[in-house]
C-alpha cells in the first residue's frame, strides 16, 4: 500500500483547474493552427487567427480560454494498491475544484439542484468517474465542459441492423443539428456500445484522447476518418459560418455490447477541448 | 465588408448592415443571460418597468468569468442565443436594437427581427480571452445576486462581430449550410 495525502491531491486538482482551463494542450494547438492553414472561407480563415490570438491571449494575460470554464469533470484511475490518507478523496477533489475555480478567476457555473437553479459559488460538484486499476498511483484526467456544446450531444440506441451506416447517420445528424451553437471547429467524441450509459460514457472520454491519435483498432480509425471528411463537407465551417473545418477530430471509443443493441452517443466538444492529465 | 459601429444607435443608422458584414463594435452594450431574461419577463408580466432602458439597446447574451485585478472584466464570449427564444420576440417588440450572441434563432425570432428591423450579431464562441481586451468597463446594473448572470453595462471598443441575420431576415448560418 502507497499512502497519498489528500492535502497532495487538493494541490493537484487546484492546479489542474487553472492549468487546463488557459492553455490548451499541444495537440488542439497544433489542429488549430493546421485548420487556419487549410481553411477555404476567407471568413473562416479569420475566425480561426481569432481563436489563435484568443489562445496567446489566454496563456499571456491569464485571461480563461472561454468565459465558460466548464462543468469540472474528472476521470480518475485509481490504482488498487493506493492508499488515500487524511480525508476523502471525492472531497479531495472538490475541493481542489473549489481553490482552483476561487484562486484562479474562473467562472463558477454550477447550481446545485437541477429545478430550483441556486448558484453553488464555487463550481463544485464536480462529476467524477472512477474507475479501479492495478498499481499504487492515482492519475487524474481533468475535462472541463463547457455546455455550449455539451448542450448539443445526443445518445441514440440504434437497432443491430441500422450497423455501421446508422452510426454514421446518427453522427453527422448530431453535427449538423449542432451546427453554429457548439462553437466549430469542434472535436466530436463518440462512443459505440456498451449500455445506454456506458455509451455515453465512452464519448466522453473520447474527447479526452489526443486529436493527433487515431483508434487502434483498423475499423474504427477507417470510421474516424470516413467521418471526419464527412463532417467537414457539411460546409458549417468556424464558427458555424461557412467554410471546410467544422471538425478537427472525431475520436470514437467502444466497448462490447448486448445482442439487441448498438447504442452510439456522441459527444461534442468545442475547439476549447481542454484537458489536463496529472499522477499522484 | 468591414464595417465600424457605435452602440447605441438608431434603427435607421443601422439599416445598411447585412448578413455577412464584419463589424468592429463600439459603445455601450447591455449583458443579459438565461436568468436575467427570465427576471426581466417576470418583470414585464407584472406590470412592472424593464431595470434597463431597452429602446435601441444591444444585448450580449455573456456571462464573463471574475475580472482579475486591474481589469474590467475577465474572459467574455458569447453564450448560445437560442436559450433566450422564448423571451427574445417580446423584447425585440418593445424596442430592443438586437443582440449579440452565437447559435441559431427560432423561426419566431427570424420574423420578430424582419418585423422591427432588427439585427442579430454573433461573436467568435470560445474567443473569451480576446473579446475581453475590447471590453474597457463593466458595472453591474441589475439582478446582482445572479452573479456572472446579472445585467451588466459594458463599454466597448472595436468588439469583432459578424452580422448573422440582418432586417431583412437574410441568415448566414442558412446560407453557410447550402
Amino acid at each position: 500500500m502507497r499512502e497519498i495525502q489528500v492535502s497532495q491531491i487538493i494541490e493537484t486538482v487546484k492546479e489542474m483547474c487553472i492549468e487546463a482551463n488557459h492553455f490548451l494542450g499541444e495537440d488542439m494547438v497544433g489542429a488549430l493552427n493546421k485548420a487556419a492553414e487549410t481553411e477555404c472561407s476567407e471568413l473562416g480563415k479569420k475566425i480561426l487567427h481569432q481563436l489563435q490570438d484568443n489562445l496567446d491571449i489566454a496563456g499571456k494575460d491569464m485571461i480563461p480560454i472561454c468565459q465558460d470554464t466548464g462543468m469540472a469533470v474528472f476521470f480518475v484511475e485509481v490504482g488498487q494498491d493506493a492508499h488515500v490518507v487524511g480525508g476523502d478523496l471525492t472531497e479531495a477533489i472538490n475541493e481542489g475544484v473549489r481553490r482552483g475555480y476561487t484562486e484562479g478567476y474562473l467562472r463558477k457555473s454550477v447550481i446545485s439542484d437541477p429545478l430550483l437553479r441556486v448558484n453553488t459559488k464555487d463550481n463544485t460538484p464536480a462529476v467524477i468517474h472512477y474507475n479501479i486499476v492495478p498499481g499504487d498511483k492515482i492519475k487524474f484526467t481533468f475535462a472541463p465542459k463547457g455546455f455550449g456544446s455539451e448542450n448539443m450531444s445526443k445518445i441514440y440506441m440504434l437497432k443491430p441492423a441500422d450497423g455501421v451506416e446508422g452510426v454514421k447517420e446518427a453522427v453527422l445528424k448530431a453535427v449538423s443539428e449542432a451546427g453554429p451553437n457548439a462553437c466549430p471547429p469542434m472535436v466530436v467524441g463518440v462512443g459505440i456500445g456498451g449500455t445506454f450509459e456506458k455509451a455515453a460514457i465512452l464519448s466522453k472520454k473520447a474527447l479526452t484522447r489526443s486529436v493527433d491519435e487515431h483508434s487502434k483498432l483498423p475499423h474504427i480509425k477507417d470510421l474516424e476518418e470516413e467521418l471526419l471528411t464527412k463532417i467537414n463537407n457539411l460546409g458549417i465551417g468556424p464558427a458555424g459560418l461557412g467554410g471546410s473545418t467544422t471538425a478537427m477530430a472525431v475520436n470514437i471509443e467502444t466497448f462490447a455490447t448486448h445482442i439487441a443493441g448498438l447504442p452510439v452517443a456522441v459527444n461534442i466538444c468545442c475547439h476549447v477541448n481542454r484537458h489536463s492529465v496529472r499522477e499522484v | 465588408m468591414d464595417r465600424y459601429i457605435t452602440l447605441p444607435a438608431s434603427k435607421d443608422e443601422l439599416k445598411d448592415l447585412r448578413s455577412g458584414d464584419y463589424v468592429y463594435i463600439s459603445g455601450v452594450i447591455y449583458t443579459a443571460r438565461d436568468a436575467a431574461h427570465k427576471r426581466m419577463q417576470e418583470a414585464l408580466d407584472k406590470g412592472e418597468n424593464l431595470p434597463i432602458d431597452i429602446k435601441d439597446a444591444f444585448i450580449y447574451y455573456m456571462g464573463p468569468s471574475p475580472a482579475r485585478e486591474g481589469r474590467p472584466i475577465g474572459s467574455a464570449g458569447p453564450t448560445t442565443a437560442g436559450r433566450m427564444d422564448r423571451y427574445t420576440p417580446n423584447l425585440l417588440n418593445l424596442g430592443m436594437g438586437g443582440m449579440i450572441g452565437k447559435g441559431k434563432r427560432s423561426p419566431e425570432v427570424l420574423e420578430a427581427i424582419k418585423a422591427n428591423k432588427s439585427v442579430y450579431f454573433a461573436t467568435v464562441g470560445g474567443a473569451g480571452a480576446l473579446l475581453s481586451k475590447c471590453i474597457t468597463s463593466s458595472e453591474v446594473v441589475a439582478y446582482e445576486d445572479l452573479g456572472t448572470e446579472a445585467i451588466r453595462r459594458l463599454t466597448v471598443k472595436d468588439l469583432p462581430a459578424i452580422v448573422v441575420i440582418d432586417r431583412e431576415g437574410n441568415n448566414l448560418y442558412e446560407a453557410a449550410t447550402k
